[in-house]
This record gives C-alpha cells, structure tokens and sequence, in this order.
C-alpha cells in the first residue's frame, strides 16, 4: 500500500491563493452544509469504509480538513486521495450526519471542473464511458464485454463476445435485442439527453478534462442536433 | 480465561415508532409544494401494496401500471436480471410498461467521474419520471444506485429551490413538467411485496438451499429512511429486504460477519482500478460468507453487487482463494421458485462463476435445459425465427 503524503505545503507549485479559491469554490455548492456538520473523531467513517481497507485512505481525515478549513490538506486530498473513494456512501452512518463521501463528490466536482492534472490522470482510460453514456444515454452496452476489456472476468468473455448478436435475439424482452445499448432507445430520447447536457454545463467540464473526447462528442452531438432541426444549442 | 456470551443482532429489536421518526417525511414536504404549484407528484396507482420503513412509515408499492426503469448493467452484461422481472410480472397477468423513452439515471458515471453536476443528474431523472407520466405508468426503479440517486435527487429538489427552477427551465425547454413520484421504488421492494403471492406459485422447493445476501449499499445507506425493515427480519436492526423474500421461498438465510461492508464495485475502480473490486469482493465477501456459512448461493440486488460478486471470482480461483459461489438477484431466485427457465428467462449463462451444483440441487437437469436454450439459438442462427419470444422461453 502506497502511503497517503499529507504533509504540508506537498503540493507547493500551487499557491495558497489558488487552494483557497478552490477551497472556496467547494463551499459554495449547495449541498455543502448539508454533508458537513463537525466531527467527533470517533472513526465510525473509516472502520465502515471499504477503500480504508485497501490505500492509504481516509474519510475522516477529509472531514477533518474540510471542517477545519485547512485549504492546503484539502488541496493534497483533492489531488492524491479522493479518487480512491468507492462512492458506497457506507460512511454515511456518522452519528454527526456527515456524509464524507458526498464531500468528496463535491471535490471531484471541483478537481474535474478546474482540469486538475490529478483528476486528468484519475479518468485516464475513462474516455470510451463518458462516450458511450453522453452519446447513447445508456453507459452500459453488450459489445462492451470484449475480452480485452475484461481479460480478469475469464474465458467465459470469450464465449459472450462470440454469440453476442445471437445471444441477445435470444432475450425474450422486445427492448434487449441491442448490442450497441443495454435496451433500445428513442432517438427523441437520445436528443433530449443532449439537449441537457449542452444546458446544464457538462459539455464544459468534458472539454476541460480531455479535449479531444470533447471535440469527438461534440461531432456526434452536432450533427444529430442538426439533423433533429436544432441549429442553435445556446441556452442562456 | 472469562467466557461471556455474545448478543446476537436479533436478540435485540429496534422500536420503530413513525411519531418519533429521527428523519423527516418527505411525502408531506412533496405535496405541500404540489399545492403551491411548484411541481407535480405522480401518485402511485391503486390498488398497492405497504411495506414498513426504517422508522415505521409505511411505504406504498405498486402492483402494476409500473414503468420499468431499466439498468444499463443489468440490460448490458446480466440480461436475465431485468427478463425475470418482466416475466414475473407477465406471470401474474399485470400491466406493466417497458419504455424506449428512458435513459440510464447516469449516476454510475456521475459517481465514477464526477464529469456531472446537479443540474444534469436532476434533470436527467426529471426527463425519465416525465416520461413515465406521460404515459401514465409509475416508476419501477431496477437499479440499487439508480434508486438511491433518484431518492437524494427527489431531496435536492424538494429542498432547493433554486435546483427547482433551474431543473423546471430546462424541463421547459424539453417541452415536459417537473414531477416527481410520490414514493421512489425499487424492484426488489416490488417483488418483497409480491413474496406471499410468489410464493403461492412456487413449483420448486428450495427448503434444502442455504443462502446468503449483500444488501446493496446505495438501497440502504443512501436515504436509509427509505428502505424497507421488518422487526421479525434481523430485529430491525438491518433491512429486511431480500431476506424476507427468501424466507418466504422457503430459503434458509445464512449470516456472515460483513454482511455491512459493499461488494467492491467502487463505480470507478470496476472500470480502471479493477484489482481494487477483485480483492475487496474476494477477500472481503465471498471467501467469509465460505467461511462463516458455506452458502449455495449469494443473493443481491443490485446491477454492481451481482457483477462484482460474479466475475471477480474468476480470478481468486486462479489464486486459490476460497471462491466458487453463484450469484444471482432476488428477482432470478423468485422467478427460478415459480418454475422460470434458468436459461430462457434467468439467462444464467451470462453469470461467470459455475452454478451447475445449485441447480442440480434443486432437482433441474441442467444439460436439458441448456439445450432446449441452445435450440432457440440455432433456430434464430438458422433464421427460422428472428427473436426467441415470451411464448417459446415458457
């Protein structure tokens, strides 16, 4: 197990200035004083915590940081230890109602949002997900179990990727004849999500953490935008 | 050396008085903003069903005129999953909706990537329970984490106003209204309700079948008020869910000692940390349920639960850990109890780990019925049929 550097000042390329703008920025979200309320350092969080079994991680630790203020370890933890997190939300039974792991949603919201090069790092290898869910609405797809893509799942990979096509019009629910998508989709449908994701911002935090799955979506989206009679996708 | 006995969960029953809930009813908060004209509420249809909550309020669940909210995981790689939902639900005659106006709730991205904001999530689960209205069905949610998202989205919305008009501007735009469902449901709530019914159509015994079961984390961690309890089900002191369906099959229910802990799917490390899940789902799961219980079977609810517990299997079999345990949903075992075909309907072949001793325990002959399923195959590779139907998986 690699350890955790939670020393200070580790991340001492970036100011103080840019931390506690960053800081700043994870405060202001809405959901902030709903997921942090103080914390008695009882360690309910991290003996519940499945990622505290295997790294050098810890959600009350974050709490800590968060609740002090301390920008500079919560900079540290926003770059070398939140992707670690689970997402299980088994820290969610703190007797204070913190939720550590909706804290940490909120600060790879932030990492995302401001192209840490952390977070560039942590969606490496991400790309071929955000594709398929931005694009078909559905994240998940038969073709998807390829053995390369799942040489640790065994031969039995091998023997779903041969039959697919056949495999899937032996499914007797009408919708799951697809290999492309987990079910059959609207195209309507399709076009709504990315309506959505062009109004609420998405697009932006695409670009910002690789620009070229960004201008490769963006093609796709455009052109069936287009062709759905949608020449102006400003929303403001 | 002093020997003290040690106080089993069950010994203990958590008092649950609705009065005294810790958390509040957001039901009332729900309908309080339909009246002021803030949003719609989609009633759930009668006649349904009640289960008890957490903390005692009972929660409606629908019968039927359900819209099922497919999961991208299920539909994509464990098919059968979400065939024998459908096909419990033909069984008993009920109307049901499978819709192609749905999207994924989109959450597993959102949770792996963080590559989404509040505004998107809430409006991608808007533009799915819009859809379902306007067909006059009610949401069905299939997926563990759909389920939790869209119960903390319904929070968000009932509790932020400004998430509420940015939501209703783009719901606008879309041409559809901002509702929300008067409960969030989730299937294995459906079928838990169902349990007496189901197993009144039992034709397989399934006395001699020891299990054990993962509840999902984001059915019972995220809005835990939410999740259904039972006093007679572990004292109330965990959810009853899964289990009391089980029980009501006649299944013994084994307990094992991480009975709390995830199954190691991690939304991100499934993806690109993958011996993260193996190691967790192996060394955390599988070889202590072995241990402690020796099960037939592992029984779960949720897209991620059974596909972590499932594949990362294969390969703690190649190092010699304790593995070798099937693993399917309550909604294939229910289905499986009233006579489903394991390869038709449950589709088991997509499973990775062998469960060739539990059907076999159960009195199928496996060989036959992988070849009746083969059979369908050929037909469809020989093009005497395009698709095997509802008819030809009885």
């Amino acid at each position: 197990m690699m350890a955790l550097d939670i020393s200070q000042n580790k991340h001492a390329d970036v100011s103080m200035e840019e931390k506690d703008r960053l800081f700043a920025e994870m405060k202001s979200d809405d959901r902030w004083n709903h997921v942090l309320n103080g914390c008695y350092e009882c360690g309910i969080c991290v003996a519940s915590c499945p990622s505290a079994k295997f790294y050098d991680f810890s959600p009350r630790i974050i709490a800590q940081a968060a609740a002090r203020e301390d920008t500079d370890l919560m900079y540290t933890l926003m770059s070398d230890s939140v992707w670690d997190c689970s997402q299980c939300f088994s820290c969610d039974r703190c007797p204070r109602e913190n939720s550590p792991g909706q804290i940490i949603t909120i600060m790879r919201e932030v990492a995302v949002k401001n192209g840490l090069k952390t977070a560039k790092e942590a969606l490496q290898g991400y790309g071929r997900i955000i594709y398929k869910i931005m694009l078909t609405g559905s994240q998940v797809s038969p073709d998807m179990l390829q053995p390369d893509a799942f040489p640790d799942w065994g031969t039995h990979v091998y023997e779903i990727a041969d039959n697919l096509e056949d495999w899937r019009k032996a499914l007797p629910p009408e919708t799951l004849h697809t290999t492309e998508t987990g079910w059959k989709i609207d195209e309507k449908t399709i076009i709504e999500l990315y309506l959505i994701w062009h109004m609420t911002g998405v697009m932006d935090l695409i670009e910002g953490v690789d620009e070229g799955l960004y201008d490769i979506i963006v093609d796709v989206m455009e052109e069936k935008l287009e062709e759905a009679g949608y020449d102006d996708i400003t929303f403001d | 050396m002093l020997h003290l006995p040690i106080l089993k969960a069950e010994d203990r029953k958590q008092v649950i008085d609705p009065a005294n809930a810790p958390k509040e009813d957001l039901r009332e908060e729900l309908f309080q903003l339909e009246k002021e004209g803030e949003l719609e509420v989609i009633r759930v249809p009668e006649p349904y069903m009640e289960l008890t909550t957490k903390f005692g309020r009972k929660k409606k669940i629908p019968v039927e005129k359900t819209w099922h909210h497919k999961s991208c995981g299920q539909c994509g790689h464990i098919p059968g999953y979400s065939s024998s939902i459908f096909w419990l639900n033909r069984e008993f005659g009920l109307d049901y909706h499978d819709p192609t106006d749905q999207t994924s709730c989109t959450a597993w991205n959102y949770y792996a990537s963080a590559t989404s904001n509040p505004e998107a999530q809430a409006a991608v689960a808007i533009r799915n329970f819009a859809s379902a209205a306007e067909v006059g069905y009610f949401p069905l949610i299939h997926c563990g984490t759909s389920f939790g998202h869209y119960k903390e989205v319904r929070h968000a919305l009932v509790h932020q106003p400004e998430l509420r008009r940015k939501v209703r501007a783009i719901m606008e735009k879309l041409g559809k209204k901002l509702v929300l469902p008067e409960e969030v449901v989730h299937y294995s709530e459906w079928v838990m309700a169902m349990k007496d019914r189901i197993a009144e159509k039992q034709t397989i015994d399934m006395s001699n079948i020891t299990a054990t079961v993962h509840p999902a984390c984001h059915y019972h961690k995220l809005i835990e008020e939410d999740a259904i309890y039972d006093s007679e089900i572990y004292g109330a002191q965990r959810s009853a869910i899964i289990t009391g369906t089980l029980q009501a099959l006649g299944v013994n229910v084994g307990d094992y000692s991480t009975w709390f802990d995830c199954c190691g799917f991690g939304f991100r490390h499934i993806l690109v940390s993958r011996d993260f899940s193996r190691s967790f789902s192996v060394q955390r799961k599988i070889e202590v349920m072995k241990e402690e219980v020796n099960p037939d079977i592992v029984v779960t609810h949720d897209t991620g639960c059974v596909t972590t517990l499932d594949q990362s299997q294969f390969a703690g079999r190649a190092q010699d850990r304790k593995v070798g345990l099937p693993v399917m949903s309550d909604s294939q075992i229910a289905a499986l109890a009233m006579g489903a075909h394991p390869y038709k309907v449950l589709q088991l072949h997509w499973h990775n780990t062998d469960n060739k001793a539990f059907l076999e325990k159960l009195g199928l002959d496996r060989e036959k019925l992988w070849a009746e399923f083969e059979s369908e195959v050929s037909d469809i590779r020989a093009g005497k049929k395009e698709f095997m139907t509802w008819e030809d998986a009885k």
